[in-house]
């Protein structure tokens, strides 16, 4: 590996770096996907822009019933919050399940989003939390919903000059659940085969609203619109869960890849599905 | 590339040292310090055999650049023994017969470190957890586990 190395002393002057618009600059997070680019000579750098210095986009928040999270902050970080158990449970169940306790230490939230990989494990449960994502150039600021993020396999709409500086989202209220269940190879240090993440609101047992995403089924997450639709209004007995995991195997129509076939993955994201309702019934 | 002086605690002592920018923290302490303790293995963030602890924290050194560590603490394998005595860990290790080649040993008691400096008293879950991120290819898994055990006894009994 050969690059230079340049440490960002400020978020001004990140975004100052990244509006000279250097094409062999990139922005070195936590590194647990870029060091590996590098290793297998995927990407070959000039310059690597270190942010882990810079404040604005550390720390977990809550205020006005919206959680606020920095860039930087990590799947262990995430997994272990107390704030984040309570209010944002399918998060903390994703982010536990990344990679290994020493990848968890490493990895950021911010890191996981742009590098857009459709089996990201913490993007379904993003997107069944309602996230925006906020990004930052020297000209302004946009904030964009998480579902018009990412455009394709690890695609998504960030600027070269642009910095993803925080996520934020609505918490989870007294009514609502959620969960986040993955199946992979083995239990760590494997990428998702296929995972489910839902957020419900029940009300005397009854599902008033759900948000229902699957990843590493396609090119990029997915809602599961029908299986929404039919869940909705209907209490969690066990035939109403089977055929909503029925529903949802057909919805998922995956993909077919080196890790697993379509029809597996289909069946699975059902399966997945039930496993996390059943529990709340 | 032009070389970077890098600033941090290793294992208790402050030290200066220079690196090529693109060196991993891996490379600086086996070819640069000459702590060889820490093992390279798949490099790419997946075996653990290059485990150590920064600010407290079992992290991958292959995945982490020399310069990124200025400033901060760094606890490798060798930093463990006090002198000529090893630590709790070490010696259950042997005790238990949890070596069998021994490559991915450094890494597996610098991921039990982390657990028990946090955690005194871990279920088998939590140990298992803790070890998730480190392989052993000679499929020694249990006697680790039960060496962990044994370690956490001792060191809540002292």
């Amino acid at each position: 590996m050969k690059f230079n190395y340049r440490r960002a002393g400020s978020l001004k002057e990140a975004l100052e770096i990244l509006s000279e618009g250097d094409e062999s600059l990139k922005i070195l997070a936590g590194g647990t996907d870029l060091l590996v680019m590098i290793q297998d000579k995927l990407i070959s750098p000039g310059v690597l822009l270190d942010i882990n210095g810079l404040e604005e986009l550390k720390g977990i928040e809550e205020s006005n019933g919206r959680i606020r999270l920095g860039a930087l902050v990590s799947h262990g970080q995430i997994a272990a919050d107390k704030l984040l158990r309570e209010k944002a449970l399918p998060l903390v169940e994703s982010c536990g399940e990344v990679g290994s306790p020493q990848i968890r230490n490493r990895g950021t939230i911010g890191g996981n989003l742009v590098m857009a990989s459709p089996s990201g494990d913490s993007i379904p449960a993003l997107y069944v939390l309602g996230a925006e994502v906020s990004l930052k150039s020297r000209d302004g600021e946009r904030v964009i919903p998480i579902e018009d993020f990412f455009t394709g396999v690890k695609k998504c709409v960030i600027r070269p000059d642009e910095l993803l500086i925080s996520i934020t989202f609505p918490a989870l209220g007294p009514d609502d659940r959620g969960f986040f269940k993955k199946l992979g190879q083995r239990k760590a240090l494997a990428i998702s085969k296929v995972s489910t993440a839902a957020v419900l609101t029940l009300r005397a047992g009854v599902v008033v609203s759900i948000r229902i995403a699957l990843g590493a089924v396609g090119t990029t997450v997915l809602r599961a619109p029908r299986t929404e639709a039919f869940l909705t209004g209907k209490s969690l007995a066990p035939e109403v869960i089977t055929e909503a995991a029925r529903l949802c195997a057909e919805e998922s129509r995956a993909i077919t890849d080196i890790r697993s076939t379509g029809a597996y993955r289909d069946e699975m994201a059902g399966l997945l599905l039930a496993r996390g309702l059943e529990k709340l019934a | 590339m032009e070389e970077i002086t890098v600033q941090f605690m290793l294992n208790g002592k402050a030290v200066r040292v220079e690196t090529p920018p693109a060196f991993t923290l891996l490379r600086l302490l086996r070819e640069r310090l000459g702590l060889t303790g820490t093992k390279p293995g798949c490099e790419r963030g997946e075996c653990g055999a290059c485990t150590v602890l920064l600010d407290g924290e079992p992290v991958n050194s292959c995945l982490i650049l020399a310069p990124q560590v200025e400033g901060r603490e760094v606890l490798t394998i060798e930093g463990l023994a006090d002198g000529d005595k090893l630590n709790p860990i070490q010696e259950a290790f042997i005790e238990k017969s949890a070596v069998q080649c021994g490559y991915c040993i450094p890494g597996m008691i610098m991921s039990a470190t982390a657990l028990l400096d946090t955690n005194p008293e871990p279920s088998r879950d939590e140990i298992k957890t803790a070890i998730s991120g480190n392989l052993c290819r000679c499929t020694g898994y249990t006697k680790i586990i039960r060496a962990i055990e044994v370690a956490a006894e001792r060191i809540r009994k002292r």
